[in-house]
């Protein structure tokens, strides 16, 4: 029951007060003021250059928009919502609704149409910010469904040329509308930023929603501030320090940084040439804080672990040295333990041959804390980053607080928890087991949705329905979502997001979704890496067509089995992957099997796939699987094949 | 659609005029003539061995017609040379990608931008004053134009070797924009792709023919039905030599005789979609 560290002031080292007064659109004003035309706000990248966007020009954009937007009929609370890539317009949106006194709504950029009516028309959407021509369609084919529903703004002109509809409107004339209200009422936005309350609404977030609808939360501004200051408390950030803005908005995460702890701190926010440039773009910015889910850390290690691969004799061997010093002094240090001379001495030569490059290549060569949160991370992917010298710590938090309230202590790191709560954040463990949060983070209430805000909002305490406890250091270690939590046949409990970690370990496994819960033995289903096991099989010279056919031939099961074995290796008897299947296809937010932020959605695809389920539990070595599946474009396609079922060697089906 | 009868003259961008073409004794094009005219996505569809690859050799100067004349802008050209027709603003992609595989995708495309280099040997081989400044103007020029309009921007580095074909025939397609064309020749350029690709690289030629930068004209051979009919102002279709019929898509699916010998064969020729 760890107490909030009391003795950071209210006043913290960015010389802002965060009273129950201020807004984040009266902090944006404050800072854009200070900092005019002399510092950069944000860059963008686009065609093929850095872009900077001073404070100043943030200020006027935002300013005429958010006129613009009052020019439109916004009334206060008028919630706007927002889709598209990461980019200026999409914070100078954002920020304009909050000036205006609008609640913002984000979406995620890839939600399919159904996912857009129902997030659009339950938050009562007036006026949507729609990237380009895609998301304007998406908007036009709800338009009739959503009454309250009435604008939308565009920015991108690319494919807009054949658009005529009253209802469209480009964010450029919406600016200009804004001018025109200024010359009439000069005094009008800054009397609206005055007008913004702490208390008031700021964001309707919508969240993952791995068992129902999404939920919308509603955030404050001063649940926003408090979380920001709380973190940079811990943490701090300079005004000098490079962020790069891309991951989706709708990610409470990016959110965070890019307001809650960017306005604060006033950091240069970039922003991609794209969502397939932005690996590059982050080599060439070299960000010194990044906050990513697991899943992108995950897709680096791939990365190396497959470039190791292809590499020659020489660099291969000095590869492996540098990592098992690497691993040596990582483990030293989380022991705590004084690093010898000696070690420091090999640990400085391996920075200097390999890991200063390979750090680099990944873009994260001047990165002081990276974090990880919104799903667990594999000790193996942990231990793995600590051991390239990256300082990787994991957080713990939710969308209801708005963002993070746990968080690893530099120095004081230990992978399989997820560290001490930041400052006035108090944790507490229910006698079920439950993760308990208070502080003034604590969301609003869910959006017309009074049940569910009763469940987890109880005398200010935020019942979170994730299961942990809180270790001997003090640490708050998560075990997994309580509906999760497994009973292996032994009677323990077990959290099978930690088996699955430890299987995506492998650069050949891309997910994997692990059944065993009430279970005579535990097993796995396994999507593989189409990238990564095609270029093996090309490399032994096996024929395949499609993902499909890769995933049911003999080597590839193989292959998977000895990953398999590999993971099973440190674990208790009972809680080995005994049986596994290859998926004929990966699992796909598309097909609802996972989250926008790609969390897999158990009950979903154990009704989904149940067929696949009962043949692991009987004597089958074989399971046919006749179904249709729909892609993005509305057409279909019949699946009809057989699924090898397989066991994995040296596991016993039952207690010997 | 109003069509063929209220064209003015000075609309028509290029006129082959009863051309003759053989190859031995096989007589790949026997009197075809077909008006193009700005503005207009232009298809020519016809069986394999139609002569469809011909005829686009011979606007673009590859091929010297043995009888018959062709009028660029109402100019006879009919002896001129390749590179001096893309002077005059023909550019054309091929069947089978023809890019330059060790150079990287900014190199190809670059290397359209040559007609436009109007800096001399000197200044060249020092690389300063005029030439810098006209490298820039290229660089923004290509930037801003087709690497957007195309999405290879995370590409721009790579060697085209190493790209997927799709990819490549994006790259084919940048390198004769570059040119800034007014007729854009494209010699079936959604062979070889996936739907996907196939949806990208048709809405790349509707931008390429509807956008006020480009306004370009096209002249497209394809097999894909369904996106010839989509796009084409006008189809124009070609059997073993001799034209079948010029006209509007409705108008050509009609035509009994390309039913017949196109059209009908819908295993063979069946749409993507």
């Amino acid at each position: 029951m760890q107490q909030g560290d009391k003795t950071v002031q209210n006043k913290n080292k960015y010389g802002i007060e965060i009273t129950k007064d201020l807004t984040i659109p009266k902090l944006f004003y404050e800072k854009a003021r200070k900092y005019g035309k002399n510092r950069v706000a944000m860059r963008e990248k686009e065609f093929g250059i850095w872009r900077p966007i001073t404070w100043h020009d943030y200020l006027e954009n935002v300013k005429y928009l958010a006129l613009g937007l009052l020019s439109l009929g916004l009334e206060n609370g008028d919630k706007v919502s927002m889709i598209g890539d990461n980019r200026p317009e999409g914070l100078w949106a954002e920020m304009a609704t909050l000036c205006a006194g609008g609640v913002g709504v984000w979406l995620f950029q890839d939600s399919l149409i159904d996912e857009v009516k129902y997030i659009i028309d339950h938050s009562d959407t007036k006026f949507l910010f729609g990237e380009g021509q895609e998301e304007v369609d998406k908007a036009i084919s709800i338009l009739n469904e959503c009454p309250k529903f009435e604008k939308i703004i565009w920015d991108d002109p690319k494919g807009m040329r054949n658009y005529d509809q009253d209802y469209l409107i480009s964010l450029k004339q919406v600016q200009q509308m804004g001018r025109e209200l200024e010359r009439q009422q000069p005094q009008l936005f800054r009397e609206m930023i005055d007008k913004g309350h702490g208390d008031d609404v700021a964001l309707l977030f919508y969240t993952s929603g791995t068992t129902a609808l999404p939920k919308g939360a509603l955030l404050s501004h001063n649940n926003m501030l408090t979380m920001g200051k709380h973190l940079m408390a811990v943490d701090p950030c300079l005004a000098t320090d490079d962020y790069v803005s891309y991951l989706p908005f709708a990610w409470i995460g990016e959110q965070m940084m890019s307001i809650s702890c960017g306005l604060q701190v006033g950091y240069t926010i970039n922003f991609p040439e794209g969502p397939e440039t932005a690996q590059n773009d982050i080599r060439e910015i070299g960000p010194h804080v990044m906050f990513a889910p697991p899943r992108m850390y995950e897709q680096m290690t791939r990365t190396v672990q497959v470039k190791y691969l292809d590499a020659t004799w020489i660099k291969r061997k000095l590869y492996e040295l540098s990592t098992r010093i690497g691993y040596h002094v990582a483990d030293l240090k989380f022991q705590k333990k004084q690093i010898p001379w000696y070690w420091a001495f090999l640990d400085w030569l391996a920075y200097i041959v390999v890991q200063k490059k390979l750090k680099d290549h990944l873009g994260l060569s001047r990165v002081r804390n990276a974090y990880t949160g919104g799903a667990a991370m594999g000790p193996d992917h942990f231990r793995f980053f600590h051991a390239l010298g990256v300082n990787l710590k994991q957080i713990y938090g939710q969308t209801e607080v708005a963002g993070i309230s746990v968080v690893h202590r530099s120095g004081d790191i230990k992978f399989d928890t997820v560290g001490h709560p930041i400052p006035e954040t108090e944790i507490k463990i229910t006698e079920e087991g439950e993760i308990l949060t208070r502080s003034s983070s604590v969301f609003l209430g869910y959006y017309k949705n009074p049940e569910a805000t009763e469940e987890t909002l109880q005398n200010g305490w935020l019942y979170s329905g994730d299961r942990g406890f809180i270790d001997d250091d003090g640490h708050l270690v998560v075990f997994d979502r309580t509906k999760d939590v497994f009973t292996l046949r032994d009677g323990k409990p077990f959290s099978p997001q930690y088996l699955e970690t430890r299987m995506k370990f492998s650069p050949y496994v891309r997910d994997s979704w692990v059944i065993g819960d009430k279970r005579e033995y535990v097993t796995a289903v396994i999507c593989i890496d189409y990238s990564v096991v095609g270029k093996w099989a090309d490399e032994k010279k096996i024929n395949y067509t499609s993902y499909q056919e890769l995933s049911q031939l003999d080597q590839i099961y193989q292959l998977v089995e000895e990953q398999i074995h590999k993971a099973n290796k440190d674990l208790p008897e009972t809680a080995r992957v005994v049986k596994f299947v290859n998926l004929y296809k990966e699992f796909d937010a598309d097909d609802d099997e996972l989250t926008r932020t790609r969390k897999l959605r158990r009950a979903f695809v154990e009704k989904r796939y149940h067929d696949i389920v009962d043949a692991l539990y009987s004597d089958n070595d074989n399971v046919h699987i006749d179904t249709t599946i729909k892609y993005e474009d509305g057409r279909q396609a019949q699946i009809n094949t057989d699924l090898h079922i397989r066991k994995v060697k040296d596991c016993k089906l039952t207690v010997s | 659609m109003a069509v063929s009868n209220a064209i003015k003259e000075q609309d028509v961008l290029l006129e082959i005029e009863d051309v003759h073409m053989s190859f031995g004794k096989v007589l790949a094009l026997a009197g075809v003539s077909i008006k193009i005219r700005e503005g207009e996505i232009h298809s020519v569809i016809g069986p394999n061995g139609a002569g469809k690859t011909v005829m686009m050799n011979i606007i673009n100067g590859l091929y010297m017609p043995q009888k018959g004349n062709i009028y660029y802008k109402g100019k006879k050209i009919n002896k001129l040379k390749p590179y001096k027709r893309a002077k005059l603003g023909m550019a054309r992609t091929f069947q089978k990608v023809e890019v330059f595989g060790g150079m990287t995708v900014l190199d190809n495309i670059r290397l359209g931008r040559h007609i436009h280099s109007k800096s001399g040997v000197v200044s060249g081989s020092v690389y300063i004053g005029k030439t810098a400044r006209e490298e820039v103007e290229h660089r923004t020029f290509i930037e801003e134009k087709i690497v957007d309009l195309l999405e290879i921007e995370h590409i721009r580095n790579k060697p085209v070797g190493m790209l997927p074909y799709g990819l490549q025939k994006r790259v084919e397609l940048g390198r004769a924009l570059a040119l800034e064309p007014e007729l854009l020749i494209l010699d079936e350029p959604l062979a070889g792709l996936n739907l996907e690709e196939v949806e990208d690289m048709a809405r790349f030629i509707i931008d390429v023919n509807e956008d006020e930068n480009w306004k370009v004209t096209c002249l497209l051979v394809e097999h894909d039905m369904g996106v010839v009919m989509d796009l084409s102002d006008h189809v124009f279709v070609l059997n073993f030599g001799n034209m079948i019929i010029d006209g509007t898509p409705r108008e050509v699916q009609s035509h009994p005789e390309v039913i017949k010998a196109y059209l009908g064969e819908e295993d063979l020729y069946a749409t993507r979609r």
